[in-house]
């Protein structure tokens, strides 16, 4: 863990940021800026896992809502069936549970056909998700389904201050796994099969084996990210938690800030995010998608390694 | 020299209605340097192709060192200790020279290897292949002589005991030529197998003890270079009736 | 509550609506199936496609089908200026699979929200006489708004798969994928010649697009129902096989059909989505694909 300098910089880094949003929360009153950084955190996680199958292993899913959504309705139906009697936690550990199912299962089924038909297949899991949900009236059906705000927020000022803790915590995590993914014997191999997957196999990497354990901890950690959103925005319809806003984000963040390391989706993430805040409370949400979609064909045509790539071509430059 | 240390019986492979290899017999001893020739199309890549696992025969069987291996994946027969190189090379284009090789020091060859001193492994081969100098550059930036010479460093990290060399030396100069032969004599040496694939028949002659020879999906001679030179069939499969 | 009655207007507006559909998927079958371009803003196009019809229907009073066609040559030349960035970016660096996919999905957006933007989420309606009047043939009813997208569909995907099939430059079309090396040989540049199918395909979502909004009112989003649709048609008919395309659209119009009137409309979505996994997962080229 402490191997180096590079690690006790990353641990204390992370430290400080958890300090620094508890700090926050004693500080900062205006339940907007929780509210935002909620959101802009929840897309950090979306990204970073988006991340481990499509920048770490090269294969693009178009149906992160899919996921997303499935671990709100998990939450949901918990809730349903169990009352507040489970709390937060349990929720989000069943829908890591289930959507890293969902994620091995679909994998097992497409991830050995060639890239292109894994893609479209996520955008139709992702749908036929949405349609399923839509036609289950025990969780709200097309209708949607409302959360009641449960009264405990432990020792914050509110729950949303809670909530905020909670993403942040979830983020940090997510991060701490994508780091230790990119320097492994493991994201070696998954980057042998994202450069070429036959000379990868070729090389004694179990292509198979691997690609599905990235799927499984996409999926996963797509359903953490997913869980607690409902008691976020207290109302869930499957139009909202399906949406492909949420899939597009899922794959421009990361593009934007880089796919290769584990802190472009970070940049991304912080980056966009945060625009796309300013944007929504100065102009209107609809000038959001339009700006995140211009910006993912922006970058994608001229800049396709992203800005941590940018930043690299810059280095190599003036080391010459 | 012991056994066979590949035993290919009757392997045929047919791709629609398109019969690539039909009923071919060709053994590799231990230690042994084969040279695999044929004209263009006669089905030495599939032939090879097989036998890596990139894909799987129709008929026939594939043994390694007395396990049949015809169904498996290409990674297990891999570590099982069968290496190929690329025809046209496939480097990790993300990664340095170094980092290339890790990959299958790390995988085919993980139960062979040391697993805290990996890198020093990665730099024994470049040192072997004449690349320690380049092992921190993009591999995507080599010159062609040095991604054949990477790909075949990649196929040494893997401690094959058999390295089928696919057309390792195509287009390269005559001096170039040689470096590559030196590097596929110096490996043999240590006790690998090869079996080499290709045109350049100064290569194939002076490096192979025995030669088997393929038109159109068949095997038409088997022999020594000598024999096979002054092999008629073989000269009409070349040059035509 | 199975009646004859009821079995056969489902199977006939199956059929209708699948005819339509093959409208819609023709020019995805040219990019994908024949060109590997993972167009998924194909559907995107042909929603706007519906929108120019609304705009110069309500406006100018003009019939849909007509202005489907006479749009179709603008759409023609988006479709070069479209796949010219693609080429430039990707297909020339050789990055096709990752960047290229994503590239398609933020031009989707961006056609979406645009709408949106300048049009609102409101549906958008067109009107022509013909429209309102339905025929009978005994129990089965004919619906011209289902009838006339549906000839005009047929006759659309039958000329341009006469064209791909007979003509030189359609042939050199469904050669590109396959042999480049050859169609150099034979005197096409085959970057011309997929500019030019990739011009088609989109030049096709023109009058899809008119047909889209005769069958019923579209709002922006209504592109991404498609998706799903015209992938499982492509990838169901095979990749590479027009015919074959033509046979899984009807299918998936006919099944369609049924499930939404013995299950209720709100599964149908899913019933394409549903038919594009189970291809994948069971036999990836398709019913009359190249494999």
């Amino acid at each position: 863990m402490f191997r180096n300098r590079a690690d006790f910089i990353f641990w204390g880094a992370l430290a400080a940021v958890l300090l620094a949003g508890l700090a926050f929360t004693r500080i900062i009153t205006n339940e907007y800026y929780y509210t935002a950084a909620y959101a802009i955190l929840q897309a950090t996680v979306m990204a970073l896992a988006w991340n481990i199958l499509g920048g770490f292993t090269g294969y693009v899913n178009f149906g992160s809502a899919g996921f997303f959504g499935i671990g709100a309705y998990t939450s949901i139906a918990l809730g349903k069936a169990f009352g507040q009697t489970l709390g937060l936690p349990v929720m989000i550990a069943a829908a890591a549970l289930i959507c890293g199912l969902i994620g091995l299962s679909l994998g097992y089924l497409t991830l050995r056909l060639k890239g292109v038909y894994f893609s479209i297949a996520t955008l139709a899991m992702a749908i036929v998700f949405e349609t399923l949900m839509n036609n289950w009236s025990y969780a709200g059906g097309a209708r949607g389904a409302y959360i009641l705000t449960p009264d405990s927020h432990l020792w914050f000022n509110s729950y949303i201050q809670m909530l905020f803790m909670l993403m942040l915590l979830l983020t940090l995590g997510s991060i701490t796994v994508s780091r230790a993914l990119n320097a492994s014997r493991l994201g070696r191999g998954l980057a042998a099969i994202r450069d070429d997957e036959v000379a990868a196999e070729c090389a004694g990497v179990p292509t198979l084996k691997l690609k599905l354990i990235s799927a499984t901890l996409m999926g996963a950690m797509m359903g953490v990210a997913g869980a607690p959103y409902p008691y976020f925005v207290t109302f869930v319809d499957p139009a909202s938690a399906f949406s492909l806003f949420v899939a597009v984000n899922a794959i421009a963040m990361p593009m934007i800030g880089g796919t290769a390391h584990w802190i472009g989706p970070v940049i991304g993430a912080l980056l966009v995010g945060t625009v796309q805040q300013v944007i929504t409370v100065t102009v209107s949400s609809e000038l959001n998608v339009l700006f995140v979609g211009i910006m993912l064909v922006v970058f994608i045509s001229l800049a396709p390694q992203g800005i941590v790539g940018l930043v690299q071509k810059v280095r190599a430059r003036r080391a010459r | 020299m012991s056994g066979p240390v590949l035993t290919v019986s009757g392997v045929s492979k047919r791709f629609g209605g398109f019969v690539a290899l039909q009923n071919v017999d060709v053994h590799v001893n231990a230690g042994e340097r084969l040279g695999l020739i044929g004209p263009n199309g006669s089905g030495k890549t599939t032939l090879i192709n097989c036998i890596s696992g990139a894909l799987f025969n129709d008929g026939g069987s594939i043994v390694f060192e007395g396990r049949d291996i015809t169904r498996m994946p290409p990674h297990q027969r891999t570590r099982l200790g069968v290496a190929r190189s690329f025809q046209i090379p496939k480097p990790f284009r993300s990664m340095s020279v170094l980092e290339n090789l890790r990959v299958p020091l790390e995988y085919a060859a993980w139960s062979r290897s040391e697993h805290r001193h990996i890198t020093d492994e990665a730099m024994a081969v470049l040192e072997q292949i004449g690349l320690k100098g380049r092992a921190h550059e993009n591999s995507a930036g080599l010159t062609q002589v040095d991604m054949r010479k990477l790909e075949l460093a990649r196929a040494l990290a893997a401690k094959p005991r058999l390295l089928v060399s696919d057309e390792a030396m195509a287009g390269l100069s005559s001096a170039e030529v040689d470096e590559i032969l030196e590097i596929l004599l110096a490996l043999n040496r240590r006790g690998v197998a090869v079996i080499m694939i290709e045109h350049i028949m100064r290569a194939v002659m002076r490096f192979s003890e025995r030669v088997v020879v393929l038109d159109a999906g068949q095997k038409i001679a088997e022999g020594t270079p000598a024999e096979i030179v002054r092999n008629p069939q073989v000269e009409r499969a070349y040059l035509g009736e | 509550m199975l009646s004859v009655d009821l079995l056969s207007n489902a199977l006939v507006a199956g059929v209708l609506i699948g005819g339509f559909y093959a409208a819609v998927s023709i020019g995805l079958a040219i990019t994908f199936g024949q060109l590997d371009i993972v167009n998924i803003a194909h559907p995107a196009f042909v929603v706007v496609g519906s929108y120019i019809a609304w705009i110069l229907n309500s406006r100018l009073g003009w019939d849909p089908v007509l202005v489907g066609i006479l749009a179709a040559p603008v759409f023609y030349f988006v479709g070069v200026l479209i796949y010219r960035v693609y080429y430039l970016a990707f297909e020339r660096t050789g990055q096709e699979s990752l960047s290229g996919l994503a590239f398609f999905f933020g031009v989707m957006f961006i056609v979406e929200v645009s709408l949106v933007l300048v049009y609102g989420v409101d549906y958008r309606l067109v009107s022509a006489a013909y429209l309102e009047k339905n025929f009978n043939l005994g129990f089965v009813g004919l619906p011209l708004r289902l009838v006339v997208p549906f000839l005009v569909a047929s006759v659309m995907t039958a000329a341009v798969w006469l064209y791909l099939s007979r003509t030189f430059t359609g042939r050199a079309i469904l050669a590109v994928a396959q042999d480049r090396l050859a169609l150099q040989l034979m005197g096409a540049d085959p970057v011309r010649v997929k500019q030019f199918a990739f011009g088609l395909a989109i030049a096709t979502t023109s009058v899809a697009g008119s047909l889209l909004i005769m069958i019923g009112p579209v709002e922006p989003s209504l592109g991404r129902a498609y998706i799903g649709r015209a992938f499982a048609i492509v990838v169901l008919g095979g990749m590479g096989s027009i015919p074959g395309m033509v046979i899984a659209a009807l299918l998936i119009g006919v099944v369609e059909s049924f499930v939404s009137t013995f299950a209720g409309p709100s599964w149908a979505p899913a019933v394409s989505f549903g038919v594009l996994l189970l291809t994948l997962a069971v036999r990836p080229s398709g019913l009359f694909g190249r494999s």
